[in-house]
């Protein structure tokens, strides 16, 4: 029998590793998913500006955002997509990018924090957040303001929210609109009202 | 994480084709299979993207029914004009599920596929037929609040976690897949979950590299449409019992639950006594129910959701 590369590193790593296994996941699972890690070439659009990266391909769109590219304003909260500190617009919709790869955005256009806005030259979402006080700790603002920022529009584009009392109707803006479209944005310091109040007050201005 | 070579498909038989491959796995809006690489409880070795194959487009069918691409989008079905005026049961389950952010990733033959949030299939120190074959249930016996009522086995207690998947079970809709070999089928709603049984890693009826390239409802059926979620938090949180309901003038209508079982519970000799009231249906609908002591409290919750989502149909027609 000839032992490929591949094979042997297979081999190789599980041996070395069989004590680390972690319990309740089988061998021949394990031993299927061993390999080099696989590296991609890949340009994303990152708030305007082409940047062309390499990556591992497990990286996540997030981990390449702020370890490859060093923009830190987007934050790793849970990682898992439950808290929504990662939320950036990705070719014009909020996501987690926590929950997604870098090589599944080959090509895209992402907009984050920063590219909302600097301190020099504050976002209209970012200035409200300041003067209502939206935040506490702040870790979770910057996807708060993103997140906020694609809701106005999905209000405007006539996207229903599970409180919207009609599908036929547009969407109202109102603070109960307001609150359910936010829900996968948690603050643990608890601003939720007043980032309602920061929202509204950007909501009234018309876009 | 553990590594994996990545490759985008350009046909759905390609996909389907490239998916025979051990290890492979198709990755769509990656939502719940990237959470689940994440704690080693998926460790595909190839990851295939079909988020390029031109799947995400909703076509109006000759029968006067909706052709849904497999990879449109949560957020674009729920929002499309169409779902929204004639299968709202659609929009309305979608929209209570995940939050705006999920669904602007999520996918419709994606949520379909989603794993179950059962707390002992995602601790992998405990004992789990899903994740690891063979191992026992640590949930039997263990904290089941949450867990599934009906439809359970000795080897499973897991529920299927999808609100979409309640309305595609009420509305009929049928699932169409490649295979590998490039022979297509249709697969009604209804069948596409298995129950545990012996062999709860096996959830659905697909083949190995078998590929969903869209979902399909029938013309609509007219009526009320109302879906109704119960949970721990007004927003953003798994069931702990969901009514979908269509009632037509008459009293007759179709009933889906979810939050109770491994499938979409839907039992059409139910339905027939919707005339009869919630009692009534929901008496023959969890016929045969084993339920824990933490979860008994589901068997009155799907009587009294039943109940107002039926009083609400009556309001509202």
């Amino acid at each position: 029998m000839t032992i490929s590369r591949r094979n042997f590193l297979i081999l190789g790593a599980v041996t070395a590793t069989a004590f680390a296994m972690p319990p309740f996941i089988s061998l021949k699972a394990y031993a299927a998913s061993l390999e080099q890690p696989a590296m991609s070439k890949i340009t994303l659009q990152v708030n305007g500006k082409p940047r062309e990266l390499e990556v591992d391909t497990r990286t996540t769109l997030l981990d390449a955002l702020r370890e490859n590219l060093h923009l830190t304003g987007t934050k790793k909260g849970c990682d898992h997509g439950q808290c929504g500190a990662c939320t950036v617009i990705a070719d014009g919709r909020r996501i987690n990018s926590c929950l997604t790869l870098a090589v599944m955005h080959d090509g895209s256009e992402v907009t984050t924090i920063e590219g909302l806005g600097m301190p020099d030259k504050l976002h209209p979402m970012q200035a409200a957040f300041i003067k209502h006080d939206g935040y506490q700790c702040g870790y979770c603002t910057p996807g708060q303001i993103c997140s906020a920022v694609a809701v106005l529009k999905e209000i405007r584009d006539g996207i229903p929210s599970h409180v919207s009392p009609s599908l036929t109707e547009p969407p109202q803006l109102i603070a109960a609109e307001l609150q359910e479209r936010m829900s996968g944005n948690i603050c643990r310091c608890g601003a939720y009202s007043n980032i309602i109040e920061a929202i509204t007050e950007v909501a009234e201005v018309p876009a | 994480m553990r590594a994996f070579n990545y490759t985008r498909a350009d046909s759905p038989a390609a996909a389907s084709q490239a998916a025979q491959v051990e290890g492979a796995k198709f990755i769509a809006g990656g939502t719940n299979l990237l959470d689940l690489m994440k704690l080693d409880i998926e460790t595909p070795a190839h990851l295939i993207d079909v988020n390029h194959l031109g799947l995400d487009q909703i076509e109006a069918t000759p029968e006067g029914g909706l052709r849904i691409g497999a990879l449109v989008r949560n957020t674009d079905l729920a929002a499309d004009a169409r779902v929204r005026k004639d299968y709202a049961l659609l929009s309305r389950a979608l929209l209570a599920g995940a939050s705006g952010q999920l669904r602007n990733m999520a996918t419709t033959a994606g949520n379909l596929l989603q794993r179950t949030r059962c707390p002992y299939f995602y601790d992998t120190h405990q004992a789990c037929n899903k994740r690891n074959p063979g191992s026992g249930c640590s949930a039997i016996g263990g904290v089941t609040r949450q867990l599934a009522v009906i439809g359970v086995s000795d080897a499973c207690i897991a529920t299927h976690p999808s609100d979409m998947a309640i309305a595609m079970r009420a509305l009929d809709a049928q699932i169409e897949t490649v295979r590998p070999d490039g022979s297509t089928r249709s697969i009604p709603m209804a069948d596409l979950h298995q129950l545990p049984g012996n062999t709860p890693h096996i959830e659905t009826s697909l083949m190995p590299g078998e590929f969903i390239t869209a979902v399909t409802l029938p013309a609509p059926v007219g009526g009320t449409h109302i879906y109704h979620k119960v949970r721990d938090r007004s927003s953003y949180a798994f069931a702990l019992v969901s009514v979908g309901l269509i009632l037509q003038e008459d009293g007759t209508g179709r009933v889906a639950v979810g939050g109770i079982a491994p499938k979409p519970w839907r039992v059409e000799a139910a339905e027939a006594l919707l005339p009869k009231g919630a009692k009534a249906v929901s008496e023959r609908l969890l016929e045969g129910a084993t339920p824990t002591d933490d979860n008994h409290f589901k068997l009155t919750l799907v009587e009294r959701t039943l109940a107002s989502v039926l009083a609400q149909a009556r309001e509202t027609a």
